[in-house]
């Protein structure tokens, strides 16, 4: 069964000036563990799909489902990690790390106990009573995915979580954030507005259209069955032609 | 000082200590220059020690008033005043200013009538204050609360607004409620601002116990200048005066300390 689906899925907003569509016809299925990138133009409603699956906006039509039942409202079913790390400023990283559990009530011994050690695990061993500001933006990133992770979410949504971050700190977090994804095996749906990202990390691509965005094509990266980290993953001879075919399709859309 | 540092380091180092006692040496002497002045020009007849008083007439008015235990009484009355009508203001203010951002609805009904409340000089509403509570400690604290309590809805709201919405939108992807989004998200980053709002406080409140205490009080600094000046005894006036300066000062410097505790280890 589909972790995610989403059929004939609408989303209209309402302001003064009148009514934009957003996303239209929206037809998606999600299977356990794979990895999906939605890549469009900006403004192509790609950050407005993940608040639907996160249940932060409700669609105008259709229907979004996760694991086969109705979306009302945010659930613990998924985490969401924004495009900045947004940690809090007047919390330590441990209790940045926390802020999850804390709001789901579940903050319990066995739980801080596990997120200490995903602290330890990934780097950050010792920085726990540290502040936000005294970490790299790559440490901070780290953090803000250890918060995603300790609700134990099974969909991560990821919007553009690396554009805050330097190009060469973006690759090299880029590589751990994915090794620990299929380390705790995740189904991640990721957006993106970078090719060469998208085809470095994930199982499936998804091109958008314009506003109304809809779902333009989807490539399969073959490669992705080889294992291979996203940097090998740009040395692949199939990468330059998974990443032209895609910027075509994009590129058509901007003329 | 270091010993590895270079020579050129420690003379930049030396430059810069130098300059601050400068600094500092000019300060004090300026004042005990006006003090000098005051004192000599009072006592050749340059000008009228009578309305003018001098500074050891002053003294030995503080001090007479300190033997007499009256200082305590009277300094004890104004700072007391003043703690109460803050701690209440700002507290009622902070209240307020939750309750305009829980509801937008109750917040842009209310717009117009807090610019207004906020423009009118609080202290044309001390007579009506005496009229209602009497001339008692309560009329004093309800002047000093009104002086506030606008200003701290104001800024406090504002700051409550200025979140960053993406701080409030992580809170509610983990399905945070209204009351966890205030109490996790948007309390705590309105620290700083809260330190600020007590910064503007404790003059305001000062200033709204002296008038309190000018228009409803047999007791406090302000009462003491009222009376002072109605039997013109200047020095008791400017004694006064001089003790307001050093309450606000300490009053001030007790906010800087908490501001320091507070904010060390975030980000501003």
């Amino acid at each position: 069964m589909a972790v995610v689906e989403l059929r004939g899925v609408e989303l209209k907003y309402h302001t003064l000036e009148g009514e934009v569509t957003a996303l239209k016809n929206i037809n998606l299925a999600v299977e356990p563990e794979e990895f999906l990138c939605i890549v469009g133009p900006s403004g192509c409603g790609k950050s407005t799909l993940l608040s639907l699956i996160a249940g932060l906006l409700k669609p105008t039509a259709g229907e979004v489902l996760l694991a086969g039942e109705p979306v009302h409202g945010p659930n613990s079913k998924v985490g969401y990690m924004l495009q900045q790390d947004y940690l809090y400023e007047w919390r330590t990283i441990l209790d940045n790390a926390l802020l999850g559990l804390e709001i789901k009530r579940k903050k319990t011994a066995a739980a801080v106990a596990e997120v200490k050690q995903m602290l330890q695990d990934y780097g950050l061993g010792g920085f726990e009573r540290y502040y936000p500001r005294q970490l790299s933006g790559g440490m901070r990133q780290r953090v803000a995915l250890i918060r995603t992770l300790a609700v134990q979410p099974m969909v991560l949504l990821l919007d553009e979580p690396f554009s805050a971050l330097d190009y060469q700190n973006r690759l090299a977090v880029g590589e751990e954030v994915v090794r620990i994804l299929r380390e705790r095996r995740k189904t991640v749906v990721m957006v993106t507005h970078d090719i060469a990202e998208a085809v470095s990390m994930a199982s499936r691509v998804i091109v958008m259209t314009p506003r109304p965005g809809t779902i333009k094509s989807e490539h399969h990266i073959a490669m992705c069955e080889d294992g291979l980290t996203p940097l090998q993953r740009r040395e692949h001879p199939s990468f330059r032609e998974y990443f032209t075919a895609i910027w075509k399709e994009l590129n058509t859309d901007a003329q | 000082m270091r010993n590895d540092y270079s020579p050129e380091h420690r003379a930049y180092l030396r430059r810069i200590k130098i300059r601050q006692a400068v600094i500092r040496a000019a300060q004090v002497l300026l004042l005990v220059g006006i003090f000098a002045l005051w004192e000599i020009a009072a006592r050749q007849g340059w000008i009228n020690a009578f309305i003018f008083s001098h500074p050891s007439r002053i003294w030995a008015a503080a001090t007479r008033l300190a033997g007499q235990g009256e200082l305590w009484k009277h300094l004890g009355w104004t700072v007391g005043e003043t703690v109460i009508g803050f701690t209440l203001g700002t507290l009622l203010g902070i209240i307020i200013a939750v309750i305009l951002w829980w509801s937008d609805f109750v917040s842009r009904v209310l717009d117009p009538y807090i610019v207004v409340l906020e423009s009118i000089p609080k202290v044309a509403l001390g007579p009506i204050f005496v009229v209602w509570l009497g001339t008692t400690i309560t009329a004093v604290v309800a002047m000093t609360i009104s002086v506030s309590v606008i200003v701290t809805i104001m800024m406090m709201h504002n700051g409550f607004k200025e979140v960053d919405p993406n701080k409030i939108m992580l809170a509610r992807t983990f399905g945070a409620t209204k009351g966890q989004i205030l109490t996790k998200v948007i309390i705590p980053a309105s620290v700083p601002t809260m330190i600020a709002a007590l910064k503007v406080n404790v003059g305001l409140s000062l200033v709204g116990t002296i008038v309190g205490e000018f228009l409803a009080s047999k007791a406090g600094l302000g009462y003491l200048i009222i009376y002072g000046g109605q039997v013109f005894n200047m020095s008791l006036v400017m004694a006064s005066v001089l003790l307001l300066a050093v309450v606000s000062v300490i009053l001030y410097f007790l906010v800087a300390k908490l501001e320091e505790r507070v904010v060390r280890g975030r980000d501003h």
